[in-house]
């Protein structure tokens, strides 16, 4: 594994040189703190109406403010993932430096997991702006860390599969737009998938609801810590990883 | 050190490499010549483990390269076509990079990587980004990433391409200054580079091996008859061509004279004479004795390529004649 991690810091190194890293930090950053400044704006009117009507229902941070922007980021995460894992290996192809890559004494494997594990990096350094935002919370206020910390977790475990699946798009064109846009269009269906538990209860539309990213996220946004959901982002992070090395070999074979 | 046996390269629906066999002894620099598409290309990526034969074994420093790629890829430097190098990085972070891929580490890497620049005089771009410099020096970057892990093997697909004059004179005096130490198969389509930095060659053409043969062999091959090029010009402006070309014929060990033109009062001639006789001399005296000046007196062909002549058929060697002139002007 010392090999992944060479090819992962090289990756890291090529996000955080170009402007690329910068950007979807800024973007990103700009994007959540306009969604956070949105719900504490809510939080805080709503507190003064309970007030004035001199109700007192019991006001809860992590409920109104950290579950409903932990399942925002896991949208805005949707559009984030493509631009991470376009480059991935198409740059590799149309540059011809995957020869370099391939020629050298290390396996397909290690590879793949380093250049995955450097943009599952590079979106927990997105999800650190949202830490900075929450931060705040936890000055002012007493919000539970337990339910944000699982939060963390399925945040990460869902980009992990959304990632591995990018990085398996990325291996079939020379093309970063054309890998980005197909990775966006994948990740949307998945998103969207559940939409259909909405009007249909037959056995398929459960299967199209469960393949859904998001459907699964909804416990770790609770703060539950679903062993049934953890294993379905891991069956995806090894599903798009196997493919991605089936990808690179049947690559060789073909070329 | 590297043997082919055999080695076959299919895609959907063609063959890239046919049956080619081959032996390379250690510490030899080895010409893989052929016409652009003959398959050199193809050949080296399945030494390198980038490709899988379709059939035929391979095998490097005694490895095969199908069944042991880990220990084949350990013992092999690679330059591709294109240096594969990445803009965004610093010549020396690159090769650092590369070093660790090649399973280097701490002091050992260091000084390879101060190794690698100097013998490939890269020293003065070493905190340069890469996509900045020039052709001539991403080339060099790309033969030092090669050697960074000192390997037994160097495979190097058309070192020179691209390059001005100057360079590649350059790039062939460092790749001769390494062969005591590797073995090296380098790939090309011009024949004179052949000729100046390898011992051995490999003709290739259309998949199919054409010959393997030291250098000098091939040129001895060549070299049954002499033949030269005359520009013969008379002293005021008149020239009888048929005379000159009768007067040319009279000289001892001359077997044929063909006229290649004339002008101004210049007439050329090819001459050639039978084997093992040279007939410059006499040709040259004959002309100013008889009171015309010689102008030009030159062998006629380059000689490997009258051997890619006879070995591939004209088109492909006319083909390869032209790459050779175009890159010796």
């Amino acid at each position: 594994m010392r090999n992944a991690w060479i090819i992962c810091r090289k990756e890291l190194g090529s996000y955080f040189v170009s402007p690329v890293a910068y950007l979807l930090l800024t973007m990103f950053g700009l994007i959540f703190g306009f969604f956070f400044w949105n719900a504490l704006g809510y939080f805080v009117i709503e507190g003064m109406q309970m007030q004035m009507r001199g109700q007192s229902f019991p006001m809860n941070l992590n409920e109104q403010i950290i579950r409903p922007l932990l399942s925002n980021v896991s949208v805005i995460g949707l559009f984030f993932i493509p631009m991470i894992t376009m480059r991935l290996f198409a740059e590799e192809k149309r540059t011809g430096t995957i020869e370099l890559l391939v020629t050298s004494p290390i396996r397909d494997l290690e590879i793949i997991v380093g250049k995955w594990l450097a943009a599952l990096i590079l979106y927990s350094c997105l999800l650190l702006f949202t830490a900075l935002n929450f931060a705040f919370l936890f000055k002012y206020g007493n919000p539970d860390w337990k339910p944000l910390a699982i939060g963390y977790l399925g945040l990460l475990l869902q980009a992990g599969a959304l990632l591995a699946i990018g990085t398996f798009i990325s291996t079939l064109t020379k093309n970063q737009i054309i890998a980005g846009a197909a990775t966006f269009g994948v990740c949307l269906l998945l998103w969207v998938l559940e939409w259909v538990s909405g009007y249909e209860t037959t056995t398929w539309a459960s299967v199209l609801a469960y393949m859904s990213v998001i459907t699964h996220f909804e416990s770790f946004g609770r703060g539950v810590l679903d062993s049934k959901d953890a294993v379905f982002y891991l069956t995806v992070i090894f599903l798009g990883l196997f493919f991605t090395a089936r990808s690179m070999e049947s690559l060789r074979w073909r070329s | 050190m590297i043997q082919a046996q055999a080695l076959t390269k299919k895609y959907a629906h063609t063959v890239a490499v046919d049956q080619i066999s081959f032996d390379v002894a250690k510490g030899q620099i080895v010409g893989f010549l052929g016409p652009n598409g003959a398959g050199k290309t193809t050949t080296m990526r399945m030494l390198t483990c980038f490709l899988p034969p379709s059939a035929g074994t391979a095998t490097v420093a005694g490895f095969d390269v199908l069944e042991q790629p880990l220990e084949v890829k350990k013992r092999i430097g690679y330059l591709p076509e294109t240096p594969p190098i990445y803009p965004e990085m610093e010549t020396a972070e690159y090769l650092k990079f590369v070093g660790s891929l090649k399973g280097l580490s701490g002091a050992d890497l260091q000084k390879r990587v101060d190794y690698a620049c100097e013998r490939c005089a890269v020293v003065d771009v070493k905190t340069k980004l890469l996509g900045k410099l020039s052709k001539g020096y991403r080339q060099r970057v790309g033969l030092a990433q090669a050697i960074i892990h000192n390997p037994d093997v160097l495979i190097l697909d058309e070192p020179t391409a691209g390059l001005d004059p100057k360079q590649i004179n350059e790039t062939r005096d460092l790749i001769k200054s390494l062969a005591g130490d590797h073995t090296i198969i380098l790939s090309t389509h011009i024949l004179p580079e052949v000729e100046q930095t390898c011992e051995q060659v490999i003709i290739i053409n259309k998949g199919k091996l054409v010959a393997t043969d030291s250098v000098r062999n091939l040129q001895a091959r060549a070299r049954g008859a002499e033949s030269v090029v005359v520009e013969i010009a008379g002293r005021n402006g008149n020239l009888e061509a048929g005379i000159v070309k009768q007067k040319l014929e009279q000289i001892s060990g001359v077997s044929r004279v063909s006229s290649k033109g004339q002008e101004h009062g210049r007439a050329f001639f090819e001459v050639e004479s039978h084997k093992g006789r040279f007939v410059r001399g006499d040709l040259a005296r004959a002309v100013v004795e008889a009171g015309w000046d010689l102008n030009e007196l030159r062998p006629a062909a380059m000689s490997l390529e009258e051997v890619f002549l006879q070995l591939t058929g004209s088109e492909a060697a006319a083909d390869m004649g032209q790459m050779g002139k175009e890159e010796k002007q």
